[in-house]
């Protein structure tokens, strides 16, 4: 047991000599975190507003101006540029220059006052989130006028309308301001620890492979176990530098509100990373070079943005792509990291989750240490 | 047998499963190495030394036979041989960017030396292997040579029993290569260490206190250098043609002439009597206007042993009859 802890000890020191001295990974893995919190705060706008548009009103009167004013302030879209038709506003829309249009037909307020105005918005569907957020804000905008027209119509009849029928009053639970932040931070720790763990163990393997090194390594009388372990300590201490920065800055400095219990979200966490460790050994285990496991874990990377419910919702996905994201640890740690820290729930309301990621982490490091051999074929 | 037999292998194979199909790479060696000798393995690249050190280490599982080094075998008692003995890997593989002294004090800590004598052996075996000045030195910015005598320091720092080399010299330049090989000949004297040594070099052969030539998987021929170099058929004559192109034909096809070797500009005639076909090579050359400047009988070295053996070996002239005169 003795020479066990010894010939551990010898082998994390060796994995921290060597993280140390690859300045520049160290530094690629230590500046990450901020980077990309950075990135998703200040550069990156899941809500597309000031849409820059191209109008063409062949009204031009009281009722154009006011429909177009209505859509400027909402905040949604910039009225650009002034063009003289429908052909002009396309022709911008190719070129570029306007991602959205809007065009008002001849008479309009006397169509208008017939019950028959008809504005027409053009979106560039080459950028779906554009159509989207521009779509919803067009259509709430015109019916929100439409109403306003209405009422006074009613009202210069002499009726009153009185209250509308039916009204709805929406209340966002947990995030009431719609902040982007709420909703990324929580993930973005988790996808980060996933990628720095799967990543950093699989190079660390496969280095040693590449460069022959594995050789004199096995020779000696460290146990397979011991080399798998000792090469995950110094990841570990790496990812949750990480993960905690992105955690701390995230609530520090974003005022993302941290509402659940941190030391149940610190164990939680220490699972997830065991998980993203196995899979990486997995990896290295399958790659003989140092270029095929970093590739191995840019393609799990990438699954793990699309599939996982990180940025996009996984309830519309087909259920044979719902498989695959199951196959990746951070799906089940998405739900888990949002729970703990967006609407501060308990285990008890995220305990299935838990045991689906204690049961993966189980069989990958199983599989793994498995595959993992004190010889070289 | 009157010694002990530290490394061992009876009807050793080890075959790879590739995409092209099977390749037997050790073909049913075996090999007997006892106490204190210095084994010296050659053979063409790719005739399987590396495999086959492999494979008695425990590296690479064997496909059948029988394989140990120091009477533990090499598949079920891999650790206890990991324990006792050192190896030296074709190419550098110490963790290049770890200094000297990391390196020795982390072989040091695997193999389970305790600091107190840490601090005793690596200076000593730092000194030995000429490196006390680089100890702050990161490996992978170490020469060739000296990268070398790390991994030997390395290799010592448990003190095993026996040590095994793979190609210990490969890309050395020659100085390094006779400091390398005056460590190895102290650690025999002063340690009674058993050498087991893949090399190309046939200097680095007559080394050795006797030498196994590996080809095609088998061990076609174990002796001291002494008697393999017997093995070569005739005696050896030397001289330089003036036209070595025309000349090699010319010779070759004479009565008594066994084999020709060219070396450089010159020319290695092996032939069964000396003097008279010394005067019949001179009179055919000199006959077709061919000058022989040098003419004289030479001692057949390793160099030219390993040659022919090999030569004869693929000419298939020579049977399954092994060379070996006593094993």
């Amino acid at each position: 047991m003795r020479r066990r802890l010894k010939r551990f000890g010898a082998i994390v020191r060796k994995e921290i000599v060597q993280l140390v001295r690859d300045r520049t990974t160290l530094g690629i893995v230590l500046i990450i975190p901020f980077l990309e919190l950075f990135l998703f705060a200040y550069a990156v706008d899941l809500t597309v507003d000031h849409i820059p548009t191209a109008v063409a009103d062949l009204s031009l009167d009281s009722q154009s101006q006011a429909f177009i004013h209505a859509l400027e302030i909402s905040g949604y879209f910039d009225m650009e540029m002034y063009l003289e038709d429908e052909a002009a506003v396309v022709r911008a829309i190719d070129e570029g220059r306007a991602r959205a249009g809007v065009v008002i037909p001849p008479d309009f307020a006397a169509q208008v006052e017939r019950g028959r105005g008809q504005a027409l918005i053009l979106l560039d569907g080459s950028d779906s989130f554009t159509v989207q957020s521009g779509y919803g804000a067009a259509v709430a905008i015109a019916q929100d006028r439409a109403l306003k027209l209405m009422v006074e119509k009613v009202s210069r009849m002499g009726a009153s309308l009185g209250a509308l029928p039916i009204s709805t009053s929406t209340r966002v639970l947990y995030n009431s301001t719609l902040d982007d932040m709420v909703f990324i931070v929580p993930a973005l720790a988790g996808i980060l620890l996933q990628v720095l763990a799967v990543n950093l163990t699989a190079i660390a393997v496969a280095r040693e492979r590449e460069l022959g090194t594995i050789e004199q390594l096995l020779i000696t009388p460290i146990r397979p176990i011991e080399l798998m372990i000792g090469k995950m300590v110094p990841n570990i201490l790496v990812t949750a530098f990480d993960m905690l920065s992105v955690v701390l800055l995230g609530v520090f400095w974003f005022g993302v509100p941290f509402r659940g219990n941190p030391w149940l979200f610190a164990w939680l966490s220490l699972l997830f990373l065991v998980s993203g460790l196995g899979m990486g050994l997995l990896i290295s285990t399958m790659a003989q070079t140092q270029r095929q496991a970093q590739q191995g874990s840019v393609l799990l990377m990438l699954l793990s943005m699309l599939l996982t419910g990180f940025l996009y919702p996984r309830a519309p996905m087909p259920p044979a792509v719902k498989v695959i994201g199951n196959l990746i640890p951070l799906t089940y740690f998405v739900r888990i990291v949002r729970g703990i820290f967006t609407k501060g729930v308990g285990l008890s309301f995220i305990w299935s989750d838990v045991v689906a990621l204690a049961v993966y982490g189980g069989v990958v490091m199983a599989v793994a240490s498995a595959t993992f051999r004190k010889r070289l074929d | 047998m009157a010694y002990d037999i530290t490394i061992s292998a009876q009807g050793l194979v080890k075959r790879f499963r590739t995409r092209r199909g099977v390749v037997t790479a050790v073909d049913g060696v075996d090999l007997q190495v006892g106490r204190g000798e210095t084994f010296g393995l050659i053979g063409p690249d790719g005739a399987g030394k590396t495999t086959m050190t492999r494979v008695i280490l425990g590296l690479l599982k064997r496909t059948a036979g029988q394989s140990s080094i120091l009477g533990y075998d090499s598949m079920r008692d891999t650790f206890a041989i990991r324990e006792r003995v050192g190896y030296i890997a074709q190419q550098f593989a110490l963790p290049g960017d770890m200094t000297v002294m990391e390196n020795m004090c982390f072989f040091a800590d695997v193999q389970g030396v305790d600091r107190h004598e840490q601090r005793q052996r690596i200076p000593e075996l730092l000194e030995f292997a000429g490196l006390t000045r680089f100890t702050g030195r990161i490996a992978r910015q170490l020469s060739g040579g000296m990268k070398k005598k790390l991994a030997l320091a390395c290799s010592l720092v448990h003190q095993p029993q026996v040590l095994m080399l793979d190609e210990p010299t490969l890309g050395v330049d020659p100085v390094s290569r006779r400091e390398f090989w005056n460590l190895l000949g102290n650690l025999r004297a002063e340690r009674g260490l058993t050498i087991l040594v893949c090399t190309p070099y046939m200097d680095e052969a007559e080394r050795c206190s006797r030498v196994g030539l590996m080809y095609g998987g088998r061990l076609v021929a174990r002796d001291t250098p002494a008697a393999i170099k017997k093995t070569v058929p005739g005696r050896l004559l030397e001289f330089t043609p003036s036209d070595l192109q025309r000349a090699v034909p010319l010779v070759a096809r004479l009565d008594g002439v066994l084999e020709v070797q060219t070396y450089g500009q010159m020319l290695h005639v092996f032939v069964d009597k000396v003097p008279k076909r010394r005067r019949e090579i001179e009179g055919v050359l000199a006959g077709q206007g061919i000058a022989c400047a040098g003419m004289r009988e030479i001692e057949a070295r390793m160099e030219e042993a390993f040659i022919s053996l090999v030569r004869r070996r693929r000419e298939g002239e020579w049977t399954s009859t092994p060379l070996s005169l006593k094993t």
